[in-house]
C-alpha cells in the first residue's frame, strides 16, 4: 500500500468509519425485487466477512431492477418474474435463479383457525374472479366437513403495488382456472374482477386481520412472523397439504430447470406432498459486462451464497434450490464467462 | 369590482439606486434569476410530463382519459377510473370539510374569547403540518376498522335500503374505499380552509359588522347578511385551495381507498385516484413501456386540474389579500 491511498484511507476512515473500515472489500451493487430482499442483505452481511465482497442491494421492485440492469447502473439487477428467452438476448443479460419462496393463502373468518380451512385452486380462482361471495358456498362447505362456515361475505385483498408476489399468485390462479387466465391473466399487477387491494405485504395482512371474511395472499415468511391464520391448499395431485417446511421442499424438488433463462415453472408441480404455489426469484447479469471484474465478484458472491447460504436462507423462510439447479446454474456461468 | 379598484402600488423610486452599487444589481439580478428559475421548471415539468406521456395519447386516443380500462396484462389503460376516483373523493372532502372548516373560522373571529383565539388557531394551522404518511397510517389502523365496524354496517343497513340513492350506500363493508379516503382527506385539508376562513373573516372591516349588530341583528345574521357576502370570493378562493390539496394527495388515500381500477356506483366501493395509482404502479413500469406512458399521461393530466384549480383558487383570492 502506498502512501497516498493510505493516505485517502485514513480520510476515509475519519469522515466515514463505517465505510472506511470495508475499504478493501470488492463493491458490487444491485437492485430489484422486494421479496428476495430479506435474505440478500442477510446473505450480504456474512459474505462480507465470509468471501470479502460487500453488496449494496436495493430493493426498489422488480420492473425497477430490470430498468436499472438494462441501464446497467447496478452489477446486477433481480426480479420475481422471469424475463423471457427474447427479454434476455435483447438486454444482453444472463438470468438465474438464487432461492425460492412460497405464497401462503390467509383468512380471517370467526372460528376458523390455523391450517384448518380446506381450498382448491379452482376455487380461489373464483374468489378472486368474484364468482364465489360467501364463506358458506356449497363448493367450499362440500371441502370442510366437520367446519361450520358462517354465511358471511367474502372480502378478497390483493396487492395494489405492482408486484412479483402478485405475479405467483395469478400464474397459480391462471394454471388452474381457464377463466382466469382469459380474464385477468399474468402479470406483476393485473386488473382483479373483485376486491380491494393494500399496499405491500403488510397492507394485505393488515387487511385481513381487520376485515371480517377476508381473504389474501401473502409470502410465507409473512405468515409466519406474523402469525397470520393460513389454509390447506388441493395440489395437484388431488392431496390437501399444509404450508410447511416438507411440502414447500418437495415442490421444489420437483421443477424442471432445463428451461431458457431458467424460467422453471414451480407453480402446481406434480409429486403427492408438493405445495403448489412456489416460486424462484431471479438475478440478471449482463453478459457482456463493462467491468469484468465486479461482474466476477457478483458470481463468486452467489456462488458463496449457494454454498454457505442455505441456513440462513431457511431462517427467513426462504427455500434453497435444490443442488442440481445450483450445479446448472454454475454451468451457464461457465459457459457464459469460463471457468 | 373590487380588483378593479385596488389600483396597482406606484413603481418603487428608481433614484436611489447609485451608480457602482454592484452590490444591489447582483441581488437584483440574483433574485429576478430565481424567480424566472421556477417559472422554467414548472414549464419543463409540465411539457416533460407531455412528451413522455404522448405515447400513451398516440396508442389510445383523446378516448385515454375517459376510457374506465386498466388491464396491464392486455396493455390497455384508460384514465377514467382514477379521474372519477381523484374528482369525487376531492368533492366529497370539501363537501365533509367545508361547514366544519366555516365553524371553526366563524368560531374564532366572532365567539371566542380572545385568549383563546390564539391557540386555537395555532393548533389548526399544526394539523396542517401533520405529515400525510401519518394521516394514512392512523386512517388505516384506526379509521379503517372503525368505519368497517360500526359506521358502514349501520349505513348500508339504513340508507342502503332507501330508493333511488341507496346504491350509493351498499356494498361489503371492508372498512376501505371511496368514501373512508374522503373523510381522510377531509380531516387533512380542514385546516387550510379553516386558515383562509379566519383570515378573510378578519377582513371584514368592523364598522360593517358593529353597524349591523347596532340594527338589532343577531350573530347569526350578522355572519349571514355581513361577513359572507364581504368574503365569498375568498372563501371560495380558500376552498378551491383544499381541493387542490385533496386532488394530489397521494400517501394517505393510497392506505384507505382500497385501491381497485373499476367504477363501483358505491360510496363505500373501492376506487383509484391518479396520484395513489401513479405512486403504486411506478416501480414496476419498465422504461419504454406503455403502462409507464400512461402513468406520466396521469401525471400530465393530474398536474393540468391541479393547476386549473390553484389557478383559480389564487385569482379569488387575490383582491382580498391584497387589501
Amino acid at each position: 500500500m502506498n502512501r497516498r491511498t493510505l493516505l485517502l484511507g485514513a480520510g476515509a476512515a475519519m469522515t466515514l468509519p463505517a465505510i472506511g473500515a470495508q475499504a478493501q472489500a470488492a463493491q458490487i451493487t444491485g437492485a430489484g425485487a422486494s421479496f428476495p430482499n430479506p435474505v440478500y442483505q442477510k446473505w450480504a452481511e456474512a459474505a462480507r466477512s465470509a468471501i470479502n465482497v460487500q453488496v449494496n442491494y436495493q430493493s426498489v421492485g422488480s420492473g425497477a431492477g430490470i430498468n436499472q440492469i438494462r441501464n446497467r447502473t447496478v452489477d446486477f439487477g433481480a426480479t420475481d418474474a422471469p424475463l423471457n428467452a427474447t427479454q434476455l438476448t435483447e438486454g444482453s443479460l444472463l438470468q438465474f435463479p438464487t432461492v425460492m419462496g412460497s405464497l401462503v393463502a390467509i383468512v380471517n373468518i370467526p372460528g376458523v383457525e390455523n391450517d384448518q380451512l380446506k381450498l382448491t385452486g379452482p376455487i380461489l380462482a373464483d374468489i378472486y374472479l368474484g364468482k364465489i361471495t360467501r364463506w358458506n358456498d356449497p363448493r367450499i362447505v362440500a371441502i370442510n366437513a366437520g367446519l361450520t362456515l358462517p354465511n358471511l361475505a367474502i372480502a378478497p385483498a390483493y396487492r395494489a403495488d405492482g408486484s412479483g408476489t402478485t405475479f405467483v399468485w395469478v400464474s397459480y390462479l391462471s394454471d388452474v382456472s381457464e377463466e382466469f387466465k382469459t380474464r385477468v391473466g399474468v402479470g406483476t399487477s393485473v386488473r382483479f374482477p373483485a376486491g380491494t387491494g393494500a399496499r405491500g405485504n403488510e397492507g394485505v395482512a393488515g387487511t385481513v386481520r381487520q376485515v371480517r371474511g377476508a381473504i389474501g395472499y401473502v409470502e410465507n415468511a409473512y405468515a409466519i412472523t406474523n402469525r397470520l391464520v393460513t389454509t390447506q391448499i388441493q395440489n395437484r395431485d388431488g392431496n390437501f397439504v399444509k404450508p410447511e417446511h416438507e411440502t414447500f421442499m418437495a415442490a421444489a424438488g420437483a421443477a424442471d430447470w432445463n428451461v431458457p433463462g431458467f424460467a422453471a415453472n414451480v407453480v402446481n408441480t406434480a409429486g403427492p406432498q408438493s405445495w403448489p404455489i412456489v416460486a424462484p426469484t431471479f438475478i440478471l447479469l449482463p453478459t457482456n459486462p463493462a467491468d469484468a471484474a465486479r461482474s466476477a465478484n457478483v458470481r463468486r458472491f452467489f456462488d458463496w451464497a449457494f454454498k454457505d447460504g442455505d441456513r440462513l436462507a431457511q431462517e427467513l423462510e426462504y427455500i434453497p434450490l435444490p443442488q442440481s439447479a445450483k450445479d446448472a446454474v454454475r454451468a451457464a456461468w461457465n459457459r457464459q464467462f469460463g471457468a | 369590482m373590487s380588483q378593479a379598484a385596488t389600483a396597482s402600488p406606484p413603481a418603487p423610486a428608481r433614484t436611489a439606486r447609485g451608480a457602482g452599487n454592484l452590490g444591489d444589481i447582483i441581488f437584483e439580478w440574483a433574485c429576478r434569476g430565481a424567480g424566472i428559475f421556477v417559472l422554467l421548471l414548472l414549464g419543463a415539468i409540465i411539457v416533460e410530463l407531455f412528451i413522455a406521456g404522448l405515447p400513451a395519447f398516440r396508442a389510445f386516443g383523446i378516448g385515454f382519459i375517459w376510457s374506465t380500462e386498466w388491464d396491464p396484462v392486455q396493455e390497455v389503460f384508460g384514465a377514467g377510473v382514477s379521474i372519477y376516483g381523484t374528482v369525487v373523493t376531492a368533492v366529497l372532502a370539501i363537501l365533509l370539510a367545508v361547514p366544519v372548516a366555516f365553524g371553526i373560522a366563524f368560531y374564532l373571529t366572532e365567539l371566542a374569547p380572545v385568549w383563546l383565539r390564539r391557540p386555537v388557531g395555532t393548533a389548526v394551522e399544526l394539523l396542517a403540518a401533520v405529515p400525510s404518511i401519518i394521516y394514512g397510517m392512523w386512517g388505516f389502523f384506526v379509521i379503517v376498522p372503525a368505519f368497517a365496524t360500526y359506521i358502514q354496517p349501520t349505513l348500508i343497513d339504513t340508507l342502503g335500503e332507501l330508493p333511488l340513492v341507496g346504491f350509493l350506500f351498499q356494498g361489503a363493508p371492508f372498512g376501505t374505499g371511496i368514501f373512508t379516503a374522503s373523510f381522510i382527506l377531509a380531516i387533512m385539508i380542514l385546516p387550510f380552509i379553516a386558515a383562509t376562513m379566519r383570515d378573510v373573516f378578519e377582513q371584514v372591516p368592523p364598522v360593517y359588522k358593529e353597524s349591523a349588530y347596532g340594527l338589532g341583528a343577531t350573530t347569526w345574521e350578522v355572519m349571514r347578511g355581513v361577513v359572507i357576502p364581504y368574503t365569498r370570493v375568498s372563501v371560495v378562493g380558500g376552498i378551491m385551495l383544499g381541493l387542490g390539496r385533496a386532488l394530489g394527495e397521494t400517501m394517505a388515500v393510497t392506505f384507505v381507498i382500497g385501491n381497485a381500477n373499476r367504477i363501483t356506483g358505491s360510496l363505500f366501493g373501492p376506487g383509484n385516484t391518479i396520484a395513489s395509482l401513479v405512486a403504486l404502479e411506478f416501480g414496476e413500469s419498465e422504461t419504454g413501456s406503455l403502462k409507464l406512458a400512461s402513468l406520466l399521461a396521469l401525471g400530465f393530466i393530474l398536474f393540468v386540474l391541479s393547476f386549473i384549480v390553484l389557478a383559480t383558487s389564487r385569482y379569488l383570492l387575490r383582491s382580498r389579500l391584497k387589501a
